[in-house]
């Protein structure tokens, strides 16, 4: 069934729009990944202008990560106070990343940062994620072994501190912070959430335990994404709300089967499942910048 | 001769889209009428008189695409005229916006867009239909004249052209749109009978950009345009879709309100409808 999108001006087929958004989130339920680092390329693969393509992919993850952040108050693993720091952070970030984003359109190759980013920041965090917990799978077998909460380092050291209860964690608040804006920065320059940086940095900087990281990144993401949607939609109008509903259609289907499939397997699996995913998309972006184009030349509209 | 039947039938039926190309515009409203080719000073032997199926095209949720079909006949006082057959030219064209085009190279390794040409101004789709090869049928006089072949129909450079040729951009965006659809050169598939009566079918793709598009009707003879006919085609975006596009560009906090609304009701209708389903 052929539908044509008001903003975007291109006819498309509604039933692959539907399918892209429930893959997208189961990845989100699974994860808590807001999924903008998937369906943005694909957006752009069925041939969404990427203007469009990056403020509504913004959109749909507000409804997946809505849909998959109540899941998770149910089951009462979203850290509220550590989810707010992150927010402050994330938002500051965000305000920064646009002017950033704005700079880097002025000079050209912003398509070409964007993509660096992309295989940078996936590859980083999919080799250390894989890494460590194909090594924590390893240590899980052998019974005996006295587990530590979490390692002590140097974020444990830090003036501020602030009891996170439900992250079992007293530290100070200016590292949560500092991940916020460091990924409101990138969230805004790379037109995603930030969950599949977020995540990582929550295991791995913060020592966050897994059970509470996935929803206090999506309640996270939430916030973020809306504002970033609203701003789209005000300053460049690029959200199209046609092709929003029918990507969230599939969308929050997807997330509640992603969270009732996280909540049965363990921990250590899906950090390696979500590794091989980071992984996988890296290596595709980072393929499509070192091998020969099939086509050299490339459109783009407008002339500025 | 039942094609010419039908032709005729259908010039009969619709009177109302057409218009006589000789005939200058009577009032505001008529057709914007191109000048006849300037060094005519009287009426040309030969004229066109056309119509269109449609004089607009609505834009709604399900457009997929659409078909017009142009026909029309010659009108001529005299006896048809000796010499080389009169052939026919049809072009329909979208408003033009501009388009930069990027070349890539391999610079340390990774291939990044290096060389850029910008285009003023370039159709966002544009199609002619010919009755035979076009290089046969049109001199590059008359061709630079009217700007009627695919690589005349973008205009000016902008800014400075800073590469050694601009033409493998502007191929590569006439090859790149013409593998979108949205440019083609349909030769021989204007069919004309016994010189007077000609139709031509255009389909418009689905990734149709709204404005107001332009149809010509080029009359050759020898390789020269003897008379030029003009109507306009109107697409635009109608009921839902038109909303939407207005609110979005009128009212985008709105807008944006609205599309936030709709994301969250869904994320908590979905949450709320599988609590449901899990403890029924």
């Amino acid at each position: 069934m052929q539908i044509y999108l008001p903003i975007a001006e291109v006819s498309v087929n509604a039933f692959t729009l539907i399918g892209l958004g429930g893959l997208v989130g189961v990845m989100s339920g699974l994860f808590g990944v807001g999924g903008g680092f998937l369906i943005t390329p694909l957006l752009f693969f069925i041939g969404i202008p990427p203007a469009i393509a990056v403020a509504t992919g913004a959109n749909q993850v507000v409804a997946s990560s809505v849909s998959g952040v109540l899941a998770h108050v149910k089951r009462k693993s979203v850290d509220f106070r550590m989810g707010g720091v992150l927010l402050a952070g994330g938002l500051v970030g965000s305000w920064m990343g646009v002017w950033v984003f704005t700079l880097l359109q002025e000079l050209g190759q912003v398509d070409l940062v964007v993509q660096l980013c992309y295989v940078v920041f996936l590859g980083l965090i999919g080799m250390m994620m894989l890494q460590e917990s194909i090594r924590a799978l390893r240590r899980s077998r052998k019974p005996g072994n006295r587990k530590r909460l979490h390692q002590h380092n140097w974020v444990h050291r830090w003036p501020g501190k602030v009891k996170f209860r439900a992250s079992g964690l007293y530290i100070s608040v200016i590292p949560p912070l500092l991940v916020g804006v460091a990924v409101g920065v990138l969230a805004a320059i790379m037109g995603v959430g930030g969950g599949f940086i977020m995540v990582p940095a929550m295991i791995y900087l913060l020592g966050m335990p897994t059970r509470v990281v996935v929803g206090t990144s999506l309640f996270q993401i939430t916030f973020v994404t809306a504002f970033t949607t609203l701003m789209h939609a005000v300053s460049y109008n690029t959200v199209d709300i046609m092709l929003a509903v029918l990507l969230i259609m599939g969308g929050v289907v997807g997330a509640q089967i992603g969270t009732t499939l996280g909540a049965k397997l363990r921990a250590e699996q899906l950090r390696i499942l979500l590794a091989l995913l980071v992984l996988a998309v890296c290596g595709k972006l980072a393929l499509d910048l070192f091998l020969t184009p099939d086509d050299f030349y490339a459109i783009q509209p407008g002339i500025g | 001769m039942r094609k010419l039947a039908a032709a005729l039938m259908l010039l009969a039926l619709s009177c109302t889209a057409s218009a006589q190309s000789t005939v200058p515009p009577g009032n505001a409203d008529a057709l914007p009428i191109e000048a006849a080719p300037p060094d005519e000073f009287q009426p040309p032997a030969e004229s066109v008189v056309a119509g269109l199926s449609s004089d607009s095209v609505a834009i709604t949720a399900s457009f997929d695409g659409s078909d017009i079909l142009i026909y029309g006949a010659i009108k001529r006082e005299s006896p048809i005229p000796e010499g080389p057959p009169l052939q026919v030219i049809v072009t329909v064209e979208a408003p033009s916006s501009g388009v930069t085009v990027w070349r890539k190279e391999r610079k340390a390794g990774i291939w990044v867009n290096a060389q850029s040409v910008r285009i003023g101004a370039a159709p966002g789709f544009y199609a002619v239909a010919t009755t035979a090869d076009l290089d046969d049928i049109l001199l590059p006089e008359w061709d630079n004249r009217y700007r009627i072949s695919l690589p005349l129909a973008m205009r000016a450079f902008a800014g400075q052209v800073a590469v050694e040729s601009a033409v493998p951009f502007t191929e590569a965006l006439i090859r790149i749109r013409e593998d979108e659809g949205l440019y083609r050169l349909d030769e021989g598939s204007v069919s004309l009978i016994d010189q007077t009566l000609f139709r031509a079918d255009v389909s418009l793709p689905a990734n149709l950009v709204e404005g107001a598009y332009k149809t010509r009707i080029f009359l050759l003879r020898d390789g020269q345009v003897i008379d030029v006919f003009v109507a306009p085609i109107n697409v635009r975006k109608v009921g839902l879709e038109r909303w939407l596009y207005r609110l979005a560009f009128d009212q985008p906090f709105l807008y944006g309100l609205m599309s936030l609304l709709v994301a969250v009701a869904a994320g908590w209708g979905a949450s709320a409808a599988f609590q449901k389903l899990r403890r029924p």
